[in-house]
């Protein structure tokens, strides 16, 4: 409360939000955490329907092709490791690499996007094709949002690293951001474990 | 301390308040007066309702516009008004009372606010949708709620599901501001056991929302998409699973209950010592009953699946959790009384209301612990006794409070008294109003009257006629509050920093208080709260404070 310095002062911040920067990152926190129930509801709610199905696939399906969503699987983690090199270098306040590192996290994401993309569009059953149809879109619909908001929010830092003298505010942003993506990548974790690996 | 630091006047006009401020107490009171405009709106629902059953026959509404009746009664009071009310007490006393000059994320707090009139239209338009408003309870059951006989994209149940949503997005963004305001923004020398009991309870209630919404808001999501895109997670011709709705709604809505009544037993906690001069009886239990209470309440949701075919197991596991739930309540209860023991007692209308609504939460505790126990559960399961006992949670105890509240904290606020003899006729009405309307519920659900129906055997008709001319008074009763709230504030007698000899930081502020709260002069805060009769001082310095807004209000 008292270590960030006084900003500027204007209108907006008279009872300003400059002022308590430290507690941007505890307020994201308690909303990742909050965030993280709406996955657990998902989760829970994936399994009681799945284990008390009687026909769990619908007709003509025979089960979810594993080999795309594992190398899918294998790029997202890894960009998480790209991302801790990526902050690696900011605190050595190397910033090129750090930018490049950033940009490495993003284009894995994205790749993430396109691999689900294609997934999707090789699929024979849909949304309304049961419980089993709802929950797969469900579940990886509801998590590729995140991705796509967590590539957004990188991309937002990367610019704001262009602005000069930024990294008073960019830093915490670039710390959520990171810890956002975490979150993304253990939640997939889970996911990829319920909904392929899980062989009735 | 200098005079510059006590800012003689409140910064801005009246204006402000239908602006987009970010000021906490701004927006504090813009919650509270929204919160009353539904209330008012959910209470002509409710005199509609009455009206309907003080006879035996369908005869005043349409058995359907019934069905919307007791729908929109429901939702509008607890997502429109109850949740408003005390997210605007939370405004306006946690910034106040931790010397915080606002809250941690104004803005955000501006926007949680201005989603409430959103949703609130949203639900209100249902009303004029050519299905009309949603009809299935304010729980929404599916198979029920996904009847779409219109077969329109635009019909009630979508719009309920979507006001729904939108007031968990609003009390969620609330939820994480009070928590990070109250973990990081404290006056020096405040640690957790000198803190205020009413930010322990909001601390308890909003770490409850933060923790059971989002399991509300993804069954939402869910139903949404069955009702609207036609998926199958509850259909059961699609493999799909109703209960599983009835699970996800009730981790959340059992909860919910203690998000209401935490902070008003965090009000009584604060009213009791000021009316009794005693300190608060067992402040370190109370403090920590709190969070037992949080974590059994996250356990103990099933009990309002009894007769919904769950297994034996798990009810009787649930019947335990459930009654455990009345330890750290009669621990609360139990310190209450202690307080009261041998006090000064002064009998003002927030003492009164405090003491009414103590008295209507025990009544409520009691068929609380019988609800909880299966064999009786199942027998007045989705009977008047049930209706009887939450009206005995929400108005007689929490709603009570929450006037409590008001009467208690107005002159901080606006800078004016509130009239006693108003306030005093108040109490009374609401006290015997709330009794006559909702004790005769009771035995109409032991006799088998079923909730939400508009006729019913005449042999029920006697306590009936008596439960409506409760409503009635009830509906009365808020005559002379929004008599007393306007004529008061508009030239009320001018309030002191501290007319109730209270101790705490919100009151070594002028009243009303300057924008900011202390600015840069916080005091440090020496010692815990509540010391009456003991003359120790709360804060550094507080004899020259108080010196100080005497003399300020000398010359004004």
């Amino acid at each position: 409360m008292t270590s960030t310095p006084v900003p500027p002062s204007g209108e907006s911040v008279a009872h300003g939000e400059g002022q308590h920067a430290s507690h941007n990152l505890t307020g994201f926190i308690i909303f990742l955490c909050s965030e993280s129930v709406i996955f657990l509801a998902f989760f829970s709610g994936y399994a009681i329907l799945r284990l008390s199905a009687l026909d769990w696939l619908p007709a003509g399906v025979d089960g979810l092709e594993w080999r795309m969503p594992l190398i899918n699987t294998v790029v997202l983690v890894s960009s998480s490791l790209t991302m801790v090199v990526a902050e690696h270098f900011k605190g050595k306040e190397k910033i090129w690499l750090f930018r490049g590192f950033w940009l490495l996290t993003m284009a894995m994401g994205a790749y993430f996007l396109y691999g689900q993309a294609v997934e999707w569009s090789g699929l024979t059953f849909g949304f309304t094709s049961g419980t089993f149809g709802g929950t797969f879109y469900l579940l990886t619909g509801f998590h590729g949002l995140h991705v796509l908001t967590g590539i957004l929010l990188m991309g937002l830092m990367l610019a704001k690293s262009f602005v000069p003298g930024n990294y008073n505010g960019g830093e915490e942003g670039v710390k959520a951001t990171s810890l956002f993506w975490h979150f993304v990548d253990v939640i997939w974790i889970i996911l990829f474990v319920l909904l392929y690996v899980w062989r009735a | 301390m200098t005079s510059t630091a006590l800012s003689p006047e409140p910064p801005a006009t009246w204006r402000r308040y239908f602006g987009f401020s970010t000021d906490a107490k701004v927006i504090g009171i813009q919650y509270i007066v929204v919160a009353f405009f539904f209330f008012l709106v959910g209470g002509l629902l409710a005199m509609i309702i009455r009206g309907e059953l003080i006879t035996p026959a369908s005869d005043l509404v349409d058995r359907t516009v019934y069905n919307g009746l007791y729908t929109m009664h429901g939702t509008i009071m607890l997502f429109l008004f109850i949740f408003p009310v005390l997210n605007g007490l939370n405004n306006l006393l946690i910034p106040t009372m931790i010397g915080a000059p606002d809250m941690a994320f104004p803005r955000l707090n501006t926007a949680a606010f201005w989603l409430v009139p959103v949703f609130g239209i949203l639900l209100i338009a249902s009303f004029f949708v050519p299905s009309g408003p949603a009809t299935s309870g304010w729980w929404s059951y599916p198979p029920v709620s996904l009847q779409n006989p219109l077969g329109q994209l635009i019909n009630g149940e979508f719009l309920w599901v979507l006001a729904v949503a939108l007031s968990g997005v609003s009390s969620i963004m609330g939820a994480v501001n009070f928590v990070t305001t109250i973990l990081r923004m404290r006056a020096p020398g405040m640690g957790f056991f000198r803190m205020p009991v009413f930010c322990w309870t909001a601390l308890a209630a909003q770490s409850l929302q933060l923790i059971g919404l989002p399991a509300l808001t993804g069954g939402a999501v869910m139903l949404l998409l069955d009702l609207s895109v036609g998926t199958s997670f509850y259909r059961p011709e699609g493999g799909g699973d109703p209960v599983l709705y009835q699970h996800f709604f009730w981790f959340y809505s059992h909860p919910a209950v203690y998000v209401i009544i935490l902070p008003v037993f965090g009000i009584f906690s604060e009213l009791f010592p000021v009316y009794s001069r005693k300190p608060l009886f067992g402040y370190v239990y109370v403090c920590l009953a709190s969070f037992i209470i949080v974590g059994l309440g996250l356990i103990v949701w099933v009990h309002h699946m009894f007769p919904s075919g769950v297994t034996q197991w798990m009810r009787n596991l649930f019947m335990v959790t459930t009654m455990l739930i009345a330890v750290p309540t009669g621990v609360k209860v139990f310190a209450w009384l202690g307080t009261l023991w041998r006090g000064k007692i002064r009998l003002t209308t927030p003492m009164l209301f405090c003491l009414g609504g103590l008295f209507n939460f025990v009544f409520a505790g009691i068929t609380g612990v019988m609800l909880a126990t299966v064999p009786i559960d199942i027998h007045v399961s989705n009977t008047y006794f049930v209706v009887g006992h939450f009206h005995y949670v929400i108005y007689g105890a929490a709603v009570m409070g929450i006037f409590a509240a008001i009467y208690h904290w107005f002159p901080k606020f606006t800078g004016r008294m509130p009239y006693e003899g108003l306030g005093k006729l108040h109490f009374l009405l609401t006290f015997v109003g709330a009794n006559l309307n909702f004790l005769p519920m009771h035995p109409l659900g032991l006799m088998g009257m079923p909730r939400r129906v508009s006729s019913y055997d005449p042999e029920f008709a006697f306590w009936n006629v008596l439960a409506s001319l409760g409503a009635f008074l009830l509906g009365v009763s808020i005559i002379p509050f929004l008599l007393n709230m306007i004529s008061s504030w508009a030239r009320g007698p001018r309030a002191p920093h501290n007319p109730w000899s209270a101790i705490g930081l919100e009151w070594l502020l002028p009243s009303p208080p300057a924008e900011d709260n202390f600015g840069e002069h916080v005091p440090t805060v020496i010692s815990r709260p509540y010391g009456y009769g003991s003359g120790e001082p709360l804060v550094e310095h507080q004899a020259e404070i108080e010196r100080a807004l005497t003399l300020q209000e000398a010359n004004r």
